[in-house]
């Protein structure tokens, strides 16, 4: 291992090293700390001019109730799991079989075409803009949920093909010609032997797909206004502009639009962090 | 009866074709439709004055013409390689703090994940965050800088360092990506080859250079890539921190592109695309080094 383990130094080392980590965290974490504090501090201590001192009073329950209760906060919150949900099956299921496809079959044009969902994947979002919203407009589709939806499960793809194609040149190819000398035909060898095998794949890719897409905010005002069809990335700016300079109720909200995908994280962890480090071990 | 027989064999005989062929087919339709054919006509787009709505007029090369002489441009220009620059920082503060936590005390992977979690908060609340940390009188930047007995700063109303501002805020989240892919290559690192090194004599920084990091290749590669991306994409942090101000000094082309295009400064969609495809050329750039790695791998795995 690599630094020397901290077992192995003084008992004075060990103490220091103990003390120090979790402060170097409390450093780390300091913006959103402070964040968090602003968040449960009532407004009269931003009027006195009271931003980090003890707050006068406990409102944790007060602020974050008028977030669900009196803001389009729970809309926008709800636009965001019907967007993102959709987009999460649409984009797996699209790449399992694509990854499928590119991962076992030989054929001319396979790295051509595998390289091609990369290469896309890796574009600036501008370059599609102006093009994917007039086709959006003209398909009757601005504004709503579902031209959301469709444009991330078809750029999704492009990153899901790539992990997922990756992930199936791993898998052992003796049991898929076991198969095919069985006689079993081909999409059955993907349903019944490939498909349960890529389980791990699929909640990896799962949990990563629902926080880029929770996330994402630039798609969000390109192709959606209003609190019909807006996620919370993109509601948040109205909600601040609905409680302008009242910095309780603007953490608050910042903490609830920021939750979803760290309760993902933090329950799915193992998944979470195998498969964004995809490729960093060979 | 004979004829059904026949195409059953037929696609029999070529189902080794046929299978890929119509796995293949939704998501690279879909792909197409949204991502590859868009790329072009992005570029034609450019080549027109229009404003999105009406007639489209063919103007050449005109709206390239226009960059050129655009100071706006140059402005966002500079920021973008201020931008990838130091955003490349990432990479290494990322590998301080793997190395600072590659240890097993009680606790170390509750540590790890909460050092990693400023990369799942959105880009738009990392923004937020920031921003009400550079506040002139109620952040707590300036609360910390006030008892070291530093003057307060006014970080994104000052037009030379507002840039450096957001891009500190984009650092955050993206050291901690870069720490949790050196995370899992450190797991990785041979041990018999650490005893190796120890043998030899290497020590700290030696054994890091020598043993370690050709070790953590593959690491620094993925983590060379998202964070070029991530640099060149930058687009929420300045949207929510600045909106491009204070004066237009932290405008990047993403942001510029966007500005032009849609936003009320008017329906520019042929300069906006103009300004894209620069962008897009600038990428083309790093993500031809990409493919030309990953398909150097693609080759040697083969053999």
């Amino acid at each position: 291992m690599f630094p020397t383990p901290i077992e192995k130094r003084s008992r004075g080392a060990q103490i220091t090293y103990q003390a120090l980590v979790p402060l170097a965290l409390i450093m780390w974490l300091l913006p959103l700390i402070a964040v968090a504090m602003f968040s449960i501090r009532p407004l009269a201590d931003f009027t006195n001019g009271n931003y980090w001192g003890l707050p006068s009073s406990f409102e944790f329950f007060t602020n974050y109730g008028k977030v669900f209760l009196e803001s389009d906060m729970p809309r926008y919150m709800l636009n965001s799991v019907l967007i993102t949900v959709p987009t999460v099956i649409g984009a797996v299921a699209l790449s399992c079989m694509t990854g499928f496809a590119l991962g076992i079959y030989r054929f001319r044009g396979n790295l051509l075409i595998f390289f091609m969902f990369i290469a896309g994947n890796f574009v600036p979002f501008q370059i599609l803009m102006v093009p994917v919203r007039d086709l959006t407009v003209s398909a009757g589709l601005y504004d709503t949920k579902l031209g959301l939806v469709l444009f991330h499960i078809a750029f999704q793809t492009g990153f899901c093909t790539l992990f997922m194609r990756n992930f199936i040149r791993a898998l052992p190819f003796e049991l898929i010609e076991a198969a095919r000398v069985e006689g079993i035909a081909e999409w059955r060898i993907f349903w019944y032997i490939v498909l349960p095998l890529m389980k791990p794949a699929i909640a990896a890719l799962s949990v990563l797909i629902f926080t880029f897409i929770w996330n994402d905010y630039f798609w969000a005002i390109v192709l959606t206004q209003g609190p019909d069809a807006q996620p919370v990335t993109a509601g948040i700016t109205s909600f601040n502009s609905q409680f302008v300079a009242q910095y309780h109720l603007m953490s608050a909200g910042s903490i609830v639009a920021a939750l979803p995908p760290v309760a993902m994280f933090f329950m799915m962890q193992r998944h979470f962090i195998a498969g964004l480090t995809l490729g960093a071990v060979k | 009866m004979a004829t059904a027989h026949d195409d059953m064999s037929w696609v029999r005989r070529n189902r080794m074709t046929l299978t890929p062929l119509l796995f293949l087919a939704p998501g690279v339709l879909f792909f197409l439709a949204y991502v590859i054919i868009p790329i072009l006509q992005s570029f034609n787009i450019s080549l027109y004055d229009w404003d999105g709505l009406g007639q489209a007029t063919y103007v050449g090369l005109d709206n390239y013409r226009e960059l050129a002489t655009d100071r706006a441009f140059e402005i966002s220009l500079w920021n973008n390689v201020k931008w990838l620059v130091l955003y490349l920082l990432a990479i290494p503060a990322g590998l301080l703090i793997a190395l600072f936590l590659n240890q097993t005390i009680v606790g170390i992977r509750l540590y790890k994940s909460l050092f990693f979690f400023p990369f799942v908060i959105s880009q738009v609340v990392v923004g937020l965050v920031f921003s009400w940390f550079y506040l002139p009188r109620e952040g707590l930047l300036n609360a910390v800088l006030g008892v070291v007995g530093m003057d307060p700063i006014n970080v994104l109303g000052d037009p030379t360092l507002a840039t450096y501002g957001i891009i500190a805020a984009g650092l955050w989240p993206q050291t901690a990506y870069c720490m949790i892919l050196y995370l899992t290559g450190l797991n990785a690192v041979d041990p018999e080859q650490i005893e190796a090194g120890r043998l030899d004599g290497a020590k700290g920084w030696r054994m890091l250079w020598h043993v370690i990091l050709p070790q953590l290749k593959p690491a620094t590669f993925i983590a060379f890539v998202v964070t070029i991306i991530g640099a060149l994409r930058s687009f929420d942090l300045i949207s929510i921190m600045t909106n491009g101000g204070p004066f237009g000094s932290t405008r990047v082309l993403s942001f510029y592109m966007f500005e032009k295009a849609l936003s009320e400064y008017g329906f520019r969609m042929g300069y906006g695309s103009a300004i894209a495809v620069v962008l897009f050329l600038i990428m083309l750039v790093f993500i031809g080094y990409f493919l030309w790695s990953m398909y150097q791998d693609e080759k040697a795995a083969r053999h």
